[in-house]
Formats: structure tokens, C-alpha cells, sequence
């Protein structure tokens, strides 16, 4: 029995929640013709924990732990924001030195959190070596953090109105060190990547989104950069102290995933010298000891003035959240990191809504592999960069 | 017949001899290359990613990560698992050839972890699902100490017997 050449249905393929790629469990339902793709639909959910619900049971601090189990890969993003969602709801300032330790592990995760982008990104295209290489620089990056705040990934480090501990002695140092060698690792990766026939071959022209498509989808972050629109939350808002270093908004104009690609290279370098600057800047002297709990009260010294004061404040559940509601965002490395907090006068959050930028940035999906082929389906997923921990949440 | 002194063989023939049994010879060889499948869901999976890595090396216990279960024969269960996923997980177990091993990594996977309370959709333990060799604590754990579950259950494994396996 002979099929008519001219008949024809689609397949559709299911590429399942467990498969080769490192992205987690997204599960893709391709329908396709041959090699091109017709639609593509993503399931999500696998990996849903209820964190928003979770948070209207705890307190602010009790919750810490559980917020870098969003985004594993930039812990401290999810960090920030989740202490400065009350700090600005309170109005409680933050002292400078922990401004700039705050910033300085911010970058050191931005660093890190691309780190980890890069790997599956090549891998996923063939290339397994930049895996190996990544991992050897993430090492490092992990000594630094399991140095200052204990843990390799998830920190536990911010506290509402600064940082739990200062830097160890000797850590700076550590850091200008792992700056240096960091610069001649990424000018490794030009020299393997960047300039790679087949590299340009798989990356170029594919996956593109427009200016306009993309402020229209609600991208952000490095999607958004690749598309020729500078918008970068550190230099719009002016968080932390970002407004005192000499640093520029990586962007690129064409759209594709070698775009997104360069765009978050081009970061990495920007956040190395965004560290350097604020290691050299660091004040109140780099070896000086925060951790003052235990005041005198009766003695009027000059340790209760305000640049002393909300250093390590240790937990008590007594932060009460006043009612009202605030969405504070962070330019976190997939994108924009918001929370949408409403206070209810009492030591828990009526509602913390998460916009995950992994969530928002997925939606694109399906628009951008129609009329591409089988195989392109995970550069573009890749150049996305998500994560299922934030997506699904 | 646990004799004090070296056997016979030992002595005459020194060093293209090697004498055993053949439950021991097929406990080593099934410990020394424990293919692990590459799976994960979450925080735990990055930690067993960096395991593959050059400085935690896991090559060098003979563990290769293969994408299909059909290739593998270790399953650490790296992230939490949630009432969707579940599904998804047995299937996966179920497909993997005998003899097959699980080592269950993080609180996530070992009773819920910290999503124990107050969480609708996550399983408060793996072992409700699949039978567990090994349970490994951490949140996540070291890579140091992923690499002591695999020792333990490389432990476990030399002391098996047989025909415990193919007569169950």
C-alpha cells in the first residue's frame, strides 16, 4: 500500500520534561513538517512549589532561604530583592559599606549566573569544552562566596538594612585576584567562540526579535539589550550604588542569539569592572569588623549612630510590614526581578507576587521557532535563558 | 574456608593471577563504572553538574552521565520533586535496566526539605515512590559529599550477593 507523496501530516514530537539539555523540566510539544517547525508549546509547572504562598506564612527573614531557590544560578539577585522590597517599603537605609558589598556580590553572581548560561548554551550546540571551562571559573567564584557568607550557592547572606557578616580579612584581595584572571578567561572564550565558523553558522540570524516586538512581549534584560533598546534597570533606576561606577549598558542591534550572546559577554566584562572599582572604593577600610550587636546602651558612643546601626540585625520576627503595597525590581541577569509586595501590619506579607524574567521571557517562544528547523529550537531555547526554578516557581 | 595463609595460586603464579569469585567480580565491575542517568530538577542538579566538572571529577569513579535511562544504571535524584513530575520520575526509574541504583540528593527529594510545610504541590520524599539505596542530606550537599554517597553505595554494592538479585 502506497502513501500519495502529496498527502502529508504533522508530526508532533513531545520533547519531554527529562531530556540531554541542562534547562530543566520544560517540557516542549513540537508539531512539526519534516525538519521545520509549525508550533511549538511549552508545558510548565513541573517544578511549582508554591513559593508565593509559602511567603504568606513566613517573615521576612524566615523566608530568605527559600528565595534562592528561584533563580539558583544569580542567588543573590533574589536575595536583594526580597530584602528591598521591605527596606523601601519601610524606608530604611542602607550604610554605605554594606551598599557596596551588597553590589560587589551582585556582580560576582551576574558573573557567575552567565557562567552557567554559557555552558548549557554550547553544549546544547555541540560544543562540550566551554562546559569544562566555565565550571573551573564558577569554582572560583563559589570560593569567594563560601569565604564570606558560608555557602557555595545559596547564601543566606542579605539582611534587611544590610549584609549578615562583613567580608573576611583578606577576601579583597582574593577578589582583585580572581578580576585579573577572569579578564584573560574571557578573552579565552573570544579566541574558542566568538570567531567560530560553526559557532556563527548556528547562532547567527536565528531566533530574532525587534525592538518593538520586544518591548511589546515584555522581554527584559539581556533579550531586550540584543534588540538595540538600552535599557538597563541599574543605570535607569539607580539602585545601590551603581550611579558612583564608570560603566556601560551592553547592547546590541541585530536580535539573534549571537546578539544575546555578545551582549551577555560583553556584561560579564562590565561586571569585573564594576568589582574592581568597588574593591578599590570600598569604604570605612576594608578589614573593619560591622557585626556590632551589642550595644551599651547607656554610654552615648558614637557605635549608635546610624551608620552602625542596622548592620547584622539578628533575627527577631519583629519587622512588621506596614499596609501598603510597593513593586520593587532588580536588573537581575535574565532579566527584570520583581516582587509586587502588600503589607498587612503584620510580620507576614498579605502578597508576594514574583514577576519572574525567565516566566515572561519564555512567552516568546513559540513566536520565535516557527519557520526555524528542528535543531534550532534549542539555541533559541538556550539564548532565552531560563530557568525552571523562577519560571515555574 | 577462610584459610590464614595466601592460597596456593597466589604463591606460584605471582602476577597474572588473579583469583576470586564470580559474586565479587560482578560487584566490582558493576561499582567501578556506575553510569549515572543526567537528571534534574533543580538547586541539586547544579551541584551534580559541577560534579562532571574538572575539579570534582567523577569520571575517575567511572560514572559517565547519559541522558537515556536506558543507558544508565545510577539515578541521584537531584531537585525537588513535585506531584507533576512524579509521574514523569517513576517512568523514568521504571525504564532503566536491572540492576539499578538510587541515591536520593537533598532534603528536597529525602522528606520535602523545606518545602514540608505550607507547600500543596511538592512529594515529601522520593522514597514514597521508588525503592532507595542511599540518602544523601544537604541543601544542597557539597560535592564532597555527593562523592560519599557514591562511595557508600559503591560499599553497598561489593557486599551484595547474587543471587539475592535474580532469584527476587
Amino acid at each position: 500500500m502506497t502513501v500519495p507523496a502529496t498527502k502529508k501530516d504533522f508530526m508532533i514530537v513531545n520533547m519531554g520534561p527529562h531530556h540531554p539539555s541542562m534547562h530543566g523540566v520544560l517540557r516542549l510539544i513540537v508539531t512539526l513538517d519534516g525538519e521545520d517547525v509549525i508550533d511549538c508549546e511549552p508545558i510548565l509547572g513541573y517544578l511549582h512549589r508554591g513559593m508565593e504562598k509559602i511567603a504568606e506564612n513566613r517573615t521576612i527573614i524566615q523566608y530568605l532561604p527559600y528565595v534562592t531557590r528561584w533563580d539558583y544560578l544569580a542567588t543573590m539577585f533574589t536575595e536583594a530583592i526580597t530584602v528591598n522590597a521591605p527596606e523601601q517599603l519601610e524606608n530604611v537605609q542602607v550604610p554605605k559599606r554594606a551598599s557596596y558589598i551588597r553590589v560587589i556580590m551582585l556582580e560576582l553572581s551576574r558573573i557567575a549566573s552567565h557562567l552557567l548560561w554559557l555552558g548549557p548554551f554550547m553544549a546544547d550546540i555541540g560544543a562540550q569544552t566551554p562546559f569544562f571551562y566555565i565550571f573551573r571559573e564558577r569554582e572560583l567564584i563559589y570560593d569567594l562566596f563560601e569565604a564570606a557568607t558560608g555557602m557555595r550557592m545559596m547564601h543566606n547572606y542579605f539582611r534587611i538594612g544590610g549584609v549578615a557578616a562583613d567580608l573576611p580579612y583578606g577576601w579583597i584581595d582574593k577578589c582583585l585576584d580572581f578580576c585579573d584572571y577572569f579578564l584573560t578567561g574571557i578573552v579565552e572564550y573570544q579566541k574558542l567562540i566568538t570567531r567560530n565558523p560553526i559557532f556563527l553558522e548556528r547562532v547567527e540570524g536565528v531566533g530574532i526579535i525587534g525592538g518593538e516586538e520586544a518591548i511589546n512581549w515584555g522581554l527584559s534584560g539581556p533579550m531586550l539589550r540584543a534588540s538595540g533598546i538600552q535599557w538597563d534597570l541599574r543605570k535607569i533606576d539607580n539602585y545601590e550604588c551603581y550611579n558612583e561606577f564608570d560603566w556601560e549598558v551592553q547592547w546590541q542591534k541585530e536580535g539573534d542569539s549571537l546578539a544575546r550572546y555578545l551582549v551577555r559577554i560583553g556584561e560579564m566584562r562590565e561586571s569585573i569592572k564594576i568589582i574592581q572599582q568597588a574593591l578599590e572604593g570600598i569604604p570605612g577600610g576594608p578589614y573593619e569588623n560591622l557585626e556590632v550587636r551589642r550595644f551599651d546602651r547607656a554610654k552615648n558612643s558614637e557605635w549608635n549612630d546610624f551608620e552602625y546601626r542596622f548592620i547584622s540585625k539578628k533575627p527577631s520576627p519583629n519587622f512588621e510590614l506596614s499596609k501598603q503595597e510597593l513593586y520593587v525590581r532588580v536588573e537581575a541577569p535574565k532579566g527584570e526581578l520583581g516582587i509586587y509586595l502588600i503589607g498587612d501590619n503584620s510580620v507576614f506579607p498579605w502578597r508576594w507576587k514574583i514577576r519572574p524574567p525567565g516566566f515572561i521571557n519564555l512567552q516568546i517562544l513559540p513566536q520565535l521557532v516557527k519557520r526555524m528547523k528542528l535543531a534550532d529550537i534549542m539555541t533559541i531555547l538556550g539564548s532565552i535563558d531560563i530557568i525552571m526554578g523562577e519560571v515555574d516557581r | 574456608m577462610n584459610l590464614i595463609e595466601f592460597p596456593l595460586v597466589d604463591k606460584i603464579i605471582t602476577n597474572s593471577v588473579i583469583s576470586t569469585t564470580l559474586n565479587d567480580l560482578s560487584n566490582w565491575s558493576r561499582l567501578s563504572s556506575l553510569w549515572s542517568l543526567l537528571y534534574g530538577t533543580s538547586c541539586c542538579f547544579i551541584k551534580f553538574a559541577s560534579l562532571i566538572g574538572s575539579q570534582f571529577n567523577f569520571d575517575r569513579y567511572g560514572l559517565v552521565p547519559r541522558s537515556s535511562p536506558r543507558q544508565a544504571d545510577l539515578i541521584l535524584t537531584a531537585g525537588t520533586i513535585t506531584m507533576k513530575m512524579a509521574p514523569s520520575l517513576v517512568r523514568l526509574y521504571e525504564q532503566m535496566a536491572e540492576p539499578k541504583y538510587v541515591i536520593v540528593m537533598g532534603a528536597c527529594t529525602i522528606t520535602g526539605g523545606m518545602f514540608n510545610n505550607d507547600s500543596y504541590s511538592t512529594i515529601h520524599g522520593v522514597d514514597k515512590l521508588i525503592p532507595v539505596d542511599v540518602y544523601l542530606p544537604g541543601c544542597p550537599p557539597k560535592p564532597e559529599a555527593v562523592i560519599d554517597a557514591i562511595t557508600k553505595l559503591r560499599k553497598k554494592i561489593s557486599q551484595e550477593i547474587f543471587e539475592d538479585r535474580t532469584v527476587s
